[in-house]
């Protein structure tokens, strides 16, 4: 996951240019030099050895553990394809929470916006579901444009109210899980079976499963990760991302809308995650449950700063993401511990990544110049 | 400003009536007139190469009033934050009533009588008037609750005394500045000020609040209370001080009693270094008008009103140096004609185009050139490379984007060319701009500004924190400007730039041009003067 390290460069890709500063030094500067990737690598080792010595303390062999949770997440029969499954809906939110961050806007609330996209998918999927996958696209489309108006509303009020992102979006989430509720037992409530807060299955047709043991959610979700690090790196509308996120100043003064670019990068991340819950609600339970969106948007932050706000490393973060929790049901069944084990880890390989980010944020200028790279969070 | 070459400076003006003790006061509470309260002894302080402070000495008397005038960067703060213990000075002594014990920090400073009011208030906005002057000194009672009446009656009882009318229960972020300014000398005087130090206390405040603070600190002085005060503004200290101290390059060059000088003299003292960094220029051939200010009108981001009524015509292939003080709309006026300050009513034009609405992008396509005042906020994006720098503003023009996608060889070629020929030291244009030195990261922004051939190139401040080679290379970049037809605006607080570049000077004050003159008449006195207000 070293390539982490080069994430918010928007400048030209590295072609073979000399590179100056690095030829002083040797491991030790090369290391400084991938630091976040360096750091991402320790933060591993030591939350799987705290995790080691928890699964110890209730009398399990940790090697034994490990080894479980890795096979029940990747090697039995038909286990990559639900890792990959889960793996999905978290990279669309990890890359909901990337996008914000790159023009300095802290998402946090991907959880809302997932519940958005989710429990209108999976209704349109349900309309529409004659149409076949047409239907499962419609679901997906009107997912994603209700999640970017959520994403909107945030952005609208940032720009021209001044509310903190922040709050704005922890107060949705709550607002959203309220009528999402609402709308499972009440207008949108499956016939039948009354007291259930779901909405109607999805016809068969207009479920998104797996084809070839690859989940079509997984494909778009990659292929997105990857469009969303083109637009970053490559394109003018990333550039001005990128701008408004390094110095706000200097992007008013280069003529950057700071207005449109705040609310269109929100509407984006908002229309991710909205994304996502409709694949989320289209390619496992076939229906919108208030249970569907577990912790997916809260697992998108950690993803995304895992990633250091690089949209091709949400790939592998998310995955990670996905097999601690695809594996964790496993092992819970084989060895009792609870799979509460895996948040345990998540949030120490979290804590151990913030760290230095809290150093970046509190030294600011001594870091730039100690390391260029790991200034994604716009300084 | 100040370079770190010890240039040798002029021998202290020492003025025999300055000497002598604000003599004939009555009604002191304490001490007597004439006491020296406070002397600093040579004291020097560097920051890095730059001198801030050289080898200071200075005294206040009991009830005295001693202004502390010189530029911006004339090393005023430096010198009266480390009589407040909030920076340690390299050499030299501090002593306060005769007692020379260190000063370490401003706890120390108040426990030895001294008051500090900040250029920007240190007040909890949320809070009371009251509940701000118990702030760290809190009286409680009955066990751990907080004696709001005995802090009313504290600031009932010292607002009648000293005259400074406060209501105890209001909240600070709803008074005006002035009467926060009220609250911050009432909190000095409130834990026994013997000295106040107000640092650039009018920078702040309208023209009547400033006539009001004026009121009290003669009222303050009256009654014993000595005060040093900051400031670059003449008049001021014309109207209330006793002595001045003129400060330049982080020294001393002139001690005089205020009734022994004016205006012009002291302006002279302030500005009146005599090398000026000369530049070969042909005469100019000013062409048609190109840039035409009519009556502007612009708010500060206090809402208050900076630009006040400014009128100027700047043609094709002249300079334009807009010499004033800074604080005077100079900032508010360049930043409303970049189009990153509304303008609040007046015209701007460009030729035939209105820029008055522009925006930043619309000014820029329209040609203008802007060398913002402050780079690093404005000018620079310091994790971008110097190549992404150099496109700041151009990035989505052909040939750097083609239907919305970067073409990153143009970019680089653009910053290979421009690198060359604007001599940006740097071990290569991917390098990022914020590791660069302030010369190279200015020679950045002018390339870029320059590059595209602007109609109207905006230079505000253009060699501030810049070394000598690098002014010399940006200065000669705008005359070339200038002889290749553009017209060019220079703003700048250094009077010798003016001088030195302009065919033609404006001299602001308060907002609006108090005079327009060429060149080559300029007399640098009289606009030191002009400057300052007096006219």
């Amino acid at each position: 996951m070293s390539e982490t390290s080069t994430a918010a460069q928007p400048s030209p890709p590295a072609e073979p240019t000399p590179r100056e500063p690095r030829d002083r030094g040797g491991l030790l500067a090369y290391l400084i030099g991938h630091q976040s990737g360096v750091v991402i690598v320790v933060a591993l080792v030591i939350s799987l050895l705290v995790g080691a010595a928890l699964i110890r303390y209730q009398g399990v062999n940790p090697a034994y553990a490990y080894e479980t949770l890795l096979r029940e997440a990747l090697v039995t029969d038909g286990a990559l394809t639900r890792t990959l499954q889960k793996t999905a809906p978290l990279v669309l939110t990890g890359l909901a929470v990337v996008l914000p961050l790159r023009v300095g806007l802290f998402n946090i609330g991907g959880q809302g916006q997932l519940v958005t996209g989710a429990v209108i998918g999976a209704w349109v999927a349900y309309v529409a579901g004659g149409l076949g996958f047409v239907g499962a696209l419609l679901g997906m489309v009107v997912g994603v444009a209700l999640g970017a108006v959520v994403g909107w509303v945030v952005g609208v009020l940032k720009a021209y109210r001044g509310v903190h992102e922040v709050i704005s979006t922890i107060m949705l989430n709550y607002i959203i899980a309220g009528i999402s509720f609402w709308l499972a037992v009440g207008p949108l409530a499956a016939a039948g079976n009354s007291g259930i807060a779901q909405t109607e299955l999805i016809p068969e047709a207009a479920r998104l499963d797996a084809v070839a043991g690859v989940p079509v959610a997984f494909v778009i979700a990659a292929l997105l990760a990857v469009v969303c690090w083109w637009v970053l790196s490559r394109t003018t509308l990333g550039f001005r991302f990128n701008t408004v996120g390094a110095n706000r100043g200097a992007a008013r003064y280069a003529g950057i809308p700071l207005n449109r670019i705040v609310i269109l990068a929100m509407a984006a991340g908002g229309g991710l995650a909205g994304l996502a819950g409709a694949l989320e609600a289209e390619g496992t339970l076939h229906r919108f449950q208030p249970a569907i969106a577990g912790s997916l948007g809260f697992d998108g932050i950690t993803i995304a700063l895992l990633a250091r706000a690089n949209p091709l490393a949400t790939l592998p973060a998310a995955l990670l993401v996905g097999i601690l929790r695809t594996g964790a049901a496993g092992l819970q069944f084989s060895t009792g511990i609870a799979p509460e084990i895996v948040d345990l880890l998540l949030a120490i390989i979290l804590l151990m990544v913030s760290i230095p980010v809290l150093g970046t944020w509190l030294f600011r200028s001594r870091a730039a110049k100690v390391s260029v790279a790991s200034t994604s969070w716009g300084s | 400003m100040s370079e770190s070459t010890p240039e040798p400076l002029p021998p202290v003006a020492a003025n025999d009536t300055a000497a002598q003790p604000a003599a004939g006061r009555s009604g002191l509470d304490g001490g007597t007139a004439g006491e020296v309260l406070l002397s600093i002894q040579g004291l020097s302080k560097s920051f890095g190469s730059v001198r801030a402070n050289r080898d200071i000495s200075l005294e206040v008397r009991r009830g005295e009033i001693v202004a502390l005038l010189g530029e911006n960067g004339a090393g005023k703060s430096t010198l009266v934050n480390q009589i407040f213990g909030l920076i340690t000075p390299d050499s030299g002594t501090v002593s306060i009533q005769g007692d020379a014990a260190k000063i370490r920090d401003p706890k120390d400073a108040i426990a030895r009588g001294i008051g500090m009011v900040h250029q920007h208030f240190q007040l909890v906005p949320v809070m009371t008037v009251a509940e701000n002057m118990m702030l760290g000194h809190e009286t409680t009672r009955g066990g751990g609750f907080l004696d709001l009446e005995a802090a009313r009656s504290m600031v009932r009882e010292l607002s009648a005394k000293h005259g400074l009318a406060v209501d105890p229960d209001a909240e600070v972020d709803d008074l005006p500045v002035g009467s926060q300014q009220r609250v911050e000398i009432l909190k000095a005087l409130s834990r026994k000020a013997d000295l106040l130090i107000l640092d650039e206390p009018t920078a702040v405040l309208t023209p009547q609040e400033t006539d009001e603070l004026l009121g009290v600190m003669k009222d303050l002085a009256r009654s014993g209370t000595s005060i040093v005060f900051i400031t670059h503004k003449l008049r001021e200290v014309l109207a209330v001080a006793d002595r001045v101290y003129v400060l330049r390059q982080g020294a001393v060059v002139g001690e005089v009693a205020t009734a022994a000088t004016d205006a012009r003299r002291l302006a002279t003292m302030m500005v009146g270094r005599e090398v000026v960094l000369s530049i070969e220029k042909a005469p100019a051939t000013p062409g048609e008008a190109v840039l035409e200010i009519e009556d502007l009108r612009v708010q500060d981001d206090r809402e208050l009103v900076a630009v006040n009524g400014f009128s100027l015509t700047v043609r094709a292939g002249e300079i334009v140096g807009v010499a004033g003080v800074e604080g005077n709309g100079q900032r508010e006026l360049v930043e409303a004609l970049a189009g990153m300050r509304k303008v609040v009513s007046g015209r701007v034009t460009l030729g035939e185009l209105d820029l008055t609405r522009a925006n930043p992008h619309r000014t820029h396509h329209a040609g203008v050139g802007h060398i913002p005042e402050d780079r690093e906020k404005h000018g620079l994006v310091g994790t971008y490379s110097i190549a992404d720098n150099l496109v700041l503003n151009e990035f989505d023009q052909e040939p750097f984007a083609r239907r919305g996608v970067r073409q990153f060889a143009a970019v680089r070629e653009n910053a290979e060319t421009l690198r060359e020929e604007f001599d940006i030291r740097s071990s290569g244009v991917m390098q990022t701009a914020g590791s660069l030195s302030g010369g190279n990261k200015q020679k950045v922004v002018v390339a870029r500004e320059m590059s595209f051939r602007p109609r109207l190139l905006m230079a505000a401040q253009p060699t501030r924190g810049v070394d000598v080679g690098s002014i010399e290379f940006i200065h000669r970049r705008i005359v070339e400007a200038r002889d290749a037809g553009a017209a060019v605006l220079l703003v700048s607080a250094e009077l010798d730039e003016i001088l030195s570049l302009s065919d033609r000077i404006a001299v602001v004050h308060g907002g609006a041009v108090v005079a327009e003159m060429d060149a080559q008449d300029a007399d640098r006195t009289e606009i030191g003067r002009l400057m300052a207000g007096d006219h």
